[in-house]
């Protein structure tokens, strides 16, 4: 019993989750049953995606001990870049792989920087987070680009599908990569070192671990999510606009912490970012139903986002308590 | 006398200024138990990051079993057979006793490119056995390593040497900040090393230690190898002298 106990207080999402059911629960009462109702949840679905997708690779990273701020400027550039293309008359198989090569090399140069140099990521990623909106609004030229209709096939991505037609196809696209991070990180040698690297960076290194390129990787798949993310957005929307993503990296950087991973690095699932970015959304979309003024809605996210990590740092210490004899 | 299994010939190391190491030469035989002492700042952890690939000498030659070797990482002198197990360095505490075994080796099902996907069955009893065979009985090779206690811990870091089966084990200072008990208890994996057939560099700035479970006793002083003699032919008041 004991034993069980600490294994629930252990996990790191836990957090999250009992928030993510309470305030459901609240938000359900206070919206009289319209907030749990299909076309609400339709409509909550087929944002989830967006923000979601860039909250796995940022809690990717935190867990390999290092941070991206950039995320939410690559979330316009990738779309701008393919944006710009199509309205040249490019197509969209050299449009989209163009867009996301950028992407990459984003997190590239981030992740270069930050180890070459030993620079603190906050720093490197700062300095991204300008450089790339910077570079979306100069080859945007000011105006968004007209993407001729039937460029992109938007079908693969924002058709509704499933019973009801509950879910988008992003849906589908999110959940795929969340499974194939979350296998990742725990299931291979790969995910190991990961986790090994953001855990105890000596150790990692003694060890024989590349952590240098195990941090550029992470860097790059972060950046290469948030990417992804802001093409399902300009999907759904129809035109990339430049200004998309602004400050989606703290919502991002929220998401991660409230689902229980670590600012330290070395503690946090991917399963955890996720409730973290629904719980973002749950709030976002339950304050309109409850009818309360929007601007409260990051009031509400700050106060959850300290919430979360007094409530995960009592519980671990709870679980620490719980002396559970290691020798037999 | 057997062939030693590490020649060291004439090593140097500058640190910006600092001469780190000034030309130490030494012989360590297979199956001794060397305890390496000085003071702060004399060049143990030096000479030791150098036989374990974290550094890289300036000057001198280093053999290995009788062939020239020059480890650039830690991963060479690993797969050599030279672990190192460190104070603090060695294990992650947020990861668990079964993951820390293999960190960098693990054992995989299938793989591309060296990435694939980990054969966990066969880490949990790997470490069941490698802990039983250093007598700690642990309850789950599951707990995380954190939750284990500073002896615990160079148990399963001592484990883990074992069970790649290395045939030199370098401890630099594994019982600093250790209680009593659990400084015996590492005090005699070191002993039992040399039935295993390993060799042993023990580094530690209690001689009392270094007397108790050491063949030999080597003194570091500025760089330099001031004292060299089986524990049998020393005293603690000779080495007390020499530093
Ligand atoms: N990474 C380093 N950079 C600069 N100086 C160093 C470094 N490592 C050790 N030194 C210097 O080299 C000398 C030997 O240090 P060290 O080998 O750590 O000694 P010990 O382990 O015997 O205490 C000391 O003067 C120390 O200050
Ligand atoms: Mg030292």
């Amino acid at each position: 019993m004991k034993r069980l106990l600490k294994i629930y207080l252990d996990k790191p999402e836990m957090t999250g989750i009992v928030f993510l059911i309470l305030l459901t629960a609240v938000f359900e009462i206070r919206s009289d049953g319209v907030f749990l109702n299909a076309f609400n949840l339709q409509g909550m679905l087929g944002l989830l995606p967006e923000t979601a997708l860039v909250a796995i690779g940022v809690t990717l990273l935190m867990i390999c001990g290092e941070f991206d701020l950039s995320v939410g400027s690559v979330f316009a550039l990738m779309p701008m870049t393919m944006g710009v293309m199509l309205a040249d008359g490019w197509p969209f198989v050299l449009a989209y792989p163009a867009g996301m090569t950028v992407a990459l090399l984003v997190g590239l140069v981030n992740g270069i920087i930050t180890v070459r140099f030993a620079i603190p990521s906050f720093i490197t990623t700062l300095g991204m987070l300008f450089v790339a909106r910077s570079a979306t609004i100069v080859i945007s030229g000011g105006f968004p680009p007209v993407i001729p209709p039937d460029a992109m096939p938007k079908a693969l991505f924002t058709a509704f599908v499933g019973p009801g037609d509950m879910f988008r196809m992003s849906f589908l696209w999110f959940l795929a990569v969340a499974l194939l991070v979350s296998l990742m990180l725990s299931r291979t040698n790969f995910g190991n070192w990961i986790r090994a690297t953001g855990g105890f960076l000596p150790a990692a290194q003694a060890m024989g671990i590349p952590t240098a390129r195990v941090k550029i990787a992470c860097f790059m798949l972060c950046s290469l999510l948030a990417g992804f993310a802001g093409s399902i957005q300009v999907m759904r929307l129809g035109a990339p606009l430049p200004s998309i993503g602004e400050g989606l990296e703290l919502q991002a950087v929220a998401a991660a912490v409230i689902g229980g991973t670590a600012l330290t690095g070395g503690i946090g699932t991917i399963l955890g970012g996720i409730i973290g970015a629904t719980l973002i959304r749950v709030i976002d979309n339950g304050l309109v139903l409850s009818r309360v003024d929007a601007n409260w809605f990051k009031m509400a996210l700050g106060t959850l986002t300290v919430g979360a990590v007094i409530l995960n740092a009592w519980l671990r210490q709870k679980s620490r308590a719980i002396r559970v004899e290691t020798e037999r | 006398m057997t062939d030693p299994i590490i020649q060291v010939q004439g090593l140097h190391k500058w640190y910006s200024g600092v001469h780190a190491l000034n030309g130490v030469s030494l012989d360590i035989q297979p199956n001794q138990a060397v305890g390496l002492v000085g003071d702060n700042g004399a060049g143990k952890s030096t000479l030791i990051n150098i036989l374990s690939g974290m550094q890289i000498a300036d000057e001198g030659e280093i053999r290995f079993e009788g062939r020239p070797v020059q480890f650039r990482t830690p991963r060479d002198a690993m797969d050599a057979g030279i672990e190192t197990i460190y104070q603090y360095n060695s294990m992650v505490p947020t990861m668990s006793i079964a993951r820390n075994m293999f960190i960098g080796r693990e054992p995989l099902r299938a793989s591309v490119g060296g990435v694939g996907i980990l054969d966990r069955k066969a880490m949990r009893e790997a470490s069941i056995a490698a802990l039983r065979d250093v007598d700690l009985h642990l309850r789950s090779p599951d707990a995380l390593v954190g939750e284990l206690s500073g002896g615990q811990r160079q148990g399963v870091a001592i484990a883990r040497a074992m069970h790649f089966k290395s045939k030199v084990m370098i401890l630099d200072e594994p019982t600093n900040h250790l209680a009593v008990k659990e400084t015996q208890k590492v005090l005699g994996f070191i002993q039992s090393l040399s039935e295993l057939g390993i060799t042993a560099i023990f580094i530690s700035h209690n001689i009392h230690h270094v007397f108790e479970c050491c063949d030999r006793i080597v003194a570091m002083a500025r760089g330099e190898i001031v004292l060299d003699r089986p524990t049998s032919e020393t005293s603690m008041d000779e080495l007390h002298e020499v530093l």
